[in-house]
């Protein structure tokens, strides 16, 4: 089950749009719609754990 | 057996009424002239295993004696006019945060280092409107070393009654005069402990008015986790804005002293059931005050002394139920007429007030309050 | 696996009071996994602050919590230490609460070395206020109150504790996000007083001001501008212009104050 996706929980209401979590995540995984962080690209994801790690809002949880 | 008896200073007692009361936590910083009760609780506190701190500074010093209530402590400042003023800006936080406290300040002449070590009455306005916003106050103005002594035990049983500062206030005179003192027994004076929550942590509020006009207040370190701020708060101790809960809570805050002025205000009367005129003093001017009232009265003139002890929340119905049978108030105080102008607001123009008002750090004589007497017409 | 975030903060306080970018949203996160490292117990521990955007912080965490007076904290926490040593104190706030007004209370709690730990977050300025100069605003700097370039020198803020006898100094940035939970647990661990300096961002009221694009850049600079300790061994003068360092920046062993005051009752007591 190596392959097995992530996921990653965006919290809309806590998100206040800042690009911390699009600009440093290596694999642009994740753009900015409207105000506020979605996934664009989970297939892409890593797991490295930037965006959550680095989020200043508590807005995303990423579960490996 | 005989009680104990001692020969004391003021401010000596002072510190033994704090030890009495159960006073566990000091924080202060020196300044003329209230050192002694720095002193003398850095060498008896430890003894009963609590604390003593010399801080930084005035406000550092009011920041810890909150942080050490905090956890439970009955805890005790000291200071003077200069200190008072630094300490204005955590007072307030007290008051709103409803911080149980007693500030000893001891009263110098003043503006500013005005007089270090001349005596003063000065400071009784500050001790009401000193720190910004409206606020309860609690103000005990004693006279006499016997009564610092009491009036300490009472300063801490209304600050923890009630949740809030309250500041005890002799004149330098009262603070450094030696008297002999007459120590009550253990269980002798009352002592009160704040109301601690009967809920369970989960369900703690710390402003939870369904308690009443003074909610129980829990110790940090006890079990209870709760928010505490200076900012307007809601019944949980969070921040808000909204205007029906900063309008009751400003309310409450006051209404908890001024509701209950019966129970906090405190006077003597000393012939003045049949006086004409009527000396207010109080503080080392009531001593001076009483002689003169025992002088005149030999000379034919129906003079009698009324005596504030607590000066916040003072006692207006009375003076103004005394103001219609009198001739005039005389007022005798070492400032410059801090304590008419609380007269004149409560006794509806019934009658005229003669003022004594000395700032030259002279103590006010029986003569001077005599001689006005006199100009009675 | 995500950290569980959830188990210390408040229900339904977030989101938080800052603004988009700010990094103290990175400090309080770490603050909180280092909590998670030491094990400390909620109702063992306080979380005091003074007033400014991160004095803020203690309001979403579910501790012990005092948001005390502009600059106080350190004071009012010293007395709840003094109080009750065996609880955990914790300090939180900014440059301006803690070097300024707070500066005094700030460098005595230092000197006593009173088993503390105080987390400042340095964006520079005044944010709460609108964006002034602060006491850590670089010389020539723009603020709402310079805008003719800074003329005040800054403070060095982990230097100035560590001259007034703090015993753990240690410095992080918002970009290095992963160091700042490992800083601040290796200084609540450190028995006696602790700062951990956070060189922040301020997008809103600094990074406006000072010529910065983004809040991406904002951190980008953190990032640049900083070198850890152990690297900067190895680096000449040169390299080092301009350069801030970080990570544990000095320690050692002292005693403590609270246990010296309980010298103090041992011997007030032997003397009884």
């Amino acid at each position: 089950m190596e392959n097995k996706l992530p996921t990653i929980e965006i919290i809309e209401k806590y998100c206040k749009g800042c690009y911390i979590c699009v600009e440093f995540c290596p694999k642009q995984v994740l753009e900015i719609k409207g105000f506020v962080v979605s996934v664009k690209n989970l297939e892409a994801c890593i797991k490295c754990m930037q965006c959550e790690l680095r989020c200043p809002d508590f807005a995303i949880k990423v579960t490996a | 057996m005989a009680k104990k008896v001692a020969f004391l200073q003021g401010n000596e007692a002072a510190a033994q009424g704090a030890l009495y009361a159960g006073c566990k936590f000091f924080a202060g910083y020196p300044i003329t002239p209230s050192t002694e009760v720095a002193e003398v609780m850095s060498v008896e506190l430890p003894k009963i295993g609590g604390k003593f701190i010399q801080m930084e500074d005035e406000i550092g010093a009011m920041a810890a004696l909150l942080g050490g209530a905090l956890t439970g402590a009955k805890a005790l400042t000291s200071t003077s006019g200069p200190g008072l003023s630094l300490k204005q800006e955590l007072i307030g936080y007290g008051c709103i945060a409803e911080i149980p406290c007693v500030i000893y300040n001891v009263m110098r002449g003043g503006p500013s280092t005005g007089m270090p070590t001349g005596p003063s009455q000065s400071d009784i306005m500050a001790a009401k409107w000193g720190t910004h916003g409206d606020h309860p106050a609690i103000c005990l103005v004693p006279a006499s070393v016997q009564e610092v002594y009491e009036e300490t035990i009472r300063a801490f049983n209304l600050a923890e009654k009630y949740r809030t500062p309250v500041m005890i206030m002799p004149d330098e005179i009262v603070a450094h005069m030696r008297e002999r003192i007459v120590f009550p027994e253990p269980g002798e004076i009352e002592v009160i402990d704040r109301t601690t929550p009967s809920v369970p942590p989960e369900q703690y509020k710390p402003y939870d008015t369904s308690f009443g006009d003074v909610p129980p207040l829990a110790a940090f370190g006890s079990g209870y986790k709760f928010h505490v701020t200076g900012l307007n708060k809601l019944p949980d101790g969070f921040p808000t804005t909204k205007a029906e809960y900063v309008q009751a809570e400003e309310e409450r805050q006051v209404r908890k002293v001024e509701g209950n002025a019966a129970d906090i205000m405190k006077w003597e009367e000393y012939l003045c059931e049949d006086a004409e005129i009527i000396v207010v003093a109080f503080g080392s001017t009531s001593r001076s005050a009483r002689f003169a009232v025992d002088q005149a009265r030999k000379q034919g003139i129906k003079a009698g002394l009324f005596r504030p002890i607590t000066f916040w929340p003072f006692p207006e119905a009375r003076l103004l139920e005394l103001s219609k049978q009198v001739k005039a108030f005389i007022s005798p105080e070492m400032n410059l007429g801090m304590c008419a102008g609380v007269i004149k607001g409560c006794i509806e123009g019934n009658a005229p007030i003669l003022g004594i008002f000395r700032v030259d750090g002279e103590p006010i004589n029986p003569d001077q309050i005599i001689d006005k007497m006199k100009e009675v017409k | 696996m995500a950290f569980d975030y959830d188990k210390y903060l408040r229900p339904n306080k977030l989101p938080h009071i800052w603004c988009p970018g700010c990094g103290h949203g990175i400090v309080m996160k770490g603050l909180i996994r280092a909590i998670d490292t030491c094990g400390l117990k909620k109702e063992d521990t306080a979380i005091v602050s003074g007033i400014g955007c991160a004095s803020r912080l203690p309001g979403y965490l579910d501790f012990c919590t005092l948001h005390t007076a502009h600059g106080r904290a350190a004071a009012f926490a010293t007395g709840v230490k003094m109080a009750r040593p065996e609880m955990n104190v914790i300090l939180v706030g900014g440059d301006g609460d803690g070097t300024a007004i707070g500066g005094n209370h700030f460098i005595h709690a230092c000197r006593r070395n009173i088993n503390m730990t105080y987390i400042i977050m340095n964006n520079k300025i005044y944010g709460m206020t609108g964006g002034q100069f602060s006491p850590a605003t670089p010389t020539g700097d723009k603020a709402s109150t310079t805008v003719y370039g800074n003329p005040d020198p800054a403070f060095d803020i982990a230097k100035l504790a560590i001259g007034a006898g703090a015993t753990f100094v240690a410095r992080g940035t918002a970009f290095h996000a992963n160091q700042i939970d490992k800083l601040i647990a290796e200084a609540i661990q450190h028995k006696g007083f602790s700062v951990v300096e956070i060189l922040d961002d301020c997008p809103t009221t600094y990074g406006r001001r000072n010529k910065f694009k983004s809040v991406i850049e904002m951190m980008n600079h953190l990032k640049e501008t900083t070198v850890p300790v152990k690297a900067a061994e190895k680096m000449s003068p040169e390299q080092l212009k301009g350069k801030v360092l970080t990570g544990v920046l000095y320690k050692e062993e002292k005693p403590e104050y609270t246990e010296e005051y309980a010298k103090v009752i041992q011997r007030a007591q032997a003397a009884k």
